[in-house]
């Protein structure tokens, strides 16, 4: 049993995109906030704080989660991952690339201001990675749980399929 | 948005959780999922002083069939359920219901029980535990009892059950022989809460109708197999005994007619 006060803080450890971290929060601390104003992680973005908006969807052993329904103490000792974790490390030369679903939202102007693409890919990175060969109707379902109000959803939508297509393997384009 | 102070107990066993909540009693709330305690505590519609963890308690994270029913444990998450090999064949209305559980986000989170005792009058589990007759099992230090669904929801995010009892598991009934299950939907976009849900289960001897959305719980009525104008009759009965009010998401009219509408259509489709 572990019983954490609520007038003082406390060591919360867990991986944070394949590094150990640690950070000193209140039982009633978000996880969101701990990311952001705490690790420092500030791509995680912060809507409707109820979960409604999907902004601040992040990855928690590998599944989909609302960072914002989340209490950082809660994933003590868990793998997070957030969009800070999917562009691959720089190569040799030091250049740094995008991974192959944040190349496909540029090529197909899927996002515009933004503010929601952190938890879109999150939550699709989550997706494909347990669904290889999706249907257009799956991946509108997944991004039903993400608002986006400026580039409307018909360029994610097609973004995520090539996605999924050049993970299997079978892309057109390059 | 944020939540108020409270402290937080990590159980790493029932006993444990059981003691705090016999310890703390109204004051303490069980934290599943928190796909509906986290966003009722940063709306800051709850203050608990205590958050009882339940999710690192292995024995509730199971999934196990007894007799006839399938018993899903306390922390076991909506999407893991929804992933059960064979779930459509054991549980047919369940596996129908579960896709519009929330959002395919939440579901990897929130809880099956977490719901039932979230007790949202539009939910989706709840309305197939009431439609099945399922129940709910209940633990305290004191007792264990087991609550038929139908008299669990009690009213808007009311349940029967007691401060220091939480819930252990709930218990679905399995598919029955020559028995037909449907379950329909109506809400402005998936992942909404429903205007109205409804969950049909038709055999030889009849018809069992549950609506959610409506009420302030979800509702099961039976009838017997009418078909054409007497079964349009019996439905419109049912809608207006479930005296819907007008709100913000739709007219009671509005509502009444979903449910002679889609309550039709699910109880054909549990006929086919």
């Amino acid at each position: 049993m572990t019983l954490l006060n609520q007038k003082q803080k406390h060591r919360v450890s867990f991986t944070l995109n394949g590094v150990p971290v640690e950070i000193e929060v209140a039982p009633r601390t978000l996880l969101t906030d701990a990311l952001r104003h705490g690790l420092g992680a500030t791509g995680t973005h912060v809507g409707c704080e109820h979960g409604v908006c999907g902004a601040c969807t992040i990855q928690i052993n590998g599944a989909p989660a609302r960072a914002c329904l989340t209490l950082a103490v809660q994933v003590e000792g868990c793998v997070v991952r957030t969009v800070e974790g999917l562009a691959p490390a720089p190569d040799q030369d030091g250049q740094y690339r995008l991974s192959i679903l944040q190349a496909a939202f540029r090529r197909h102007h899927a996002l515009q201001c933004g503010f929601c693409t952190a938890g879109i890919l999150m939550s699709l990175d989550a997706f494909l990675r347990e669904t290889p060969l999706p249907s257009v109707e799956a991946i509108t379902e997944v991004i039903g749980g993400h608002l986006c109000r400026c580039t409307g959803y018909a360029p994610i939508i097609d973004a995520a399929m090539e996605a999924a297509a050049e993970l299997r393997g079978d892309a057109k384009h390059v | 948005m944020k939540p108020p102070p409270f402290d937080y107990l990590r159980a790493d066993s029932i006993d444990e959780a059981l003691a705090a909540l016999h310890q703390h009693g109204g004051d303490a709330r069980v934290l599943a999922g928190g796909q509906s305690l986290v966003p009722m505590l940063n709306m800051r519609l709850t203050r608990p002083s205590v958050l009882v963890d339940i999710m690192r308690v292995a024995s509730l994270g199971e999934i196990t069939t007894q007799r006839n029913e399938l018993i899903v444990g306390a922390a076991v998450r909506q999407a893991t359920l929804q992933q059960r090999p064979g779930l459509a064949n054991e549980v047919p209305l369940l596996a129908a219901a579960l896709p519009w559980v929330g959002h395919w986000q939440t579901r990897a989170r929130g809880t099956i029980c977490g719901s039932a005792a979230h007790a949202d009058p539009s939910a989706e589990i709840p309305l197939c535990l009431t439609a099945l007759g399922g129940t709910i099992r209940l633990r305290s230090r004191r007792k264990r009892r087991t609550v038929p669904a139908e008299t669990f929801f009690a009213g808007t995010m009311l349940i029967d059950k007691d401060d220091d009892e939480m819930i252990e598991a709930v218990t679905f009934p399995m598919r029955r022989p020559n028995t037909g299950y449907a379950f329909a939907e109506v809400g402005r976009r998936h992942g909404d809460f429903a205007m109205v849900a409804c969950a049909a289960m038709v055999d030889v001897a009849g018809i069992r109708l549950a609506v959610g959305g409506v009420a302030d719980r979800p509702t099961a009525r039976a009838f017997p197999l009418l078909e054409g104008s007497a079964l349009d009759d019996a439905l419109n009965e049912f809608a207006w005994a479930l005296e819907a009010r007008d709100d913000l998401h739709a007219t009671a009219r509005y509502r009444r007619d979903l449910v002679r509408q889609l309550g039709r259509q699910v109880i054909e489709a549990a006929r086919s």
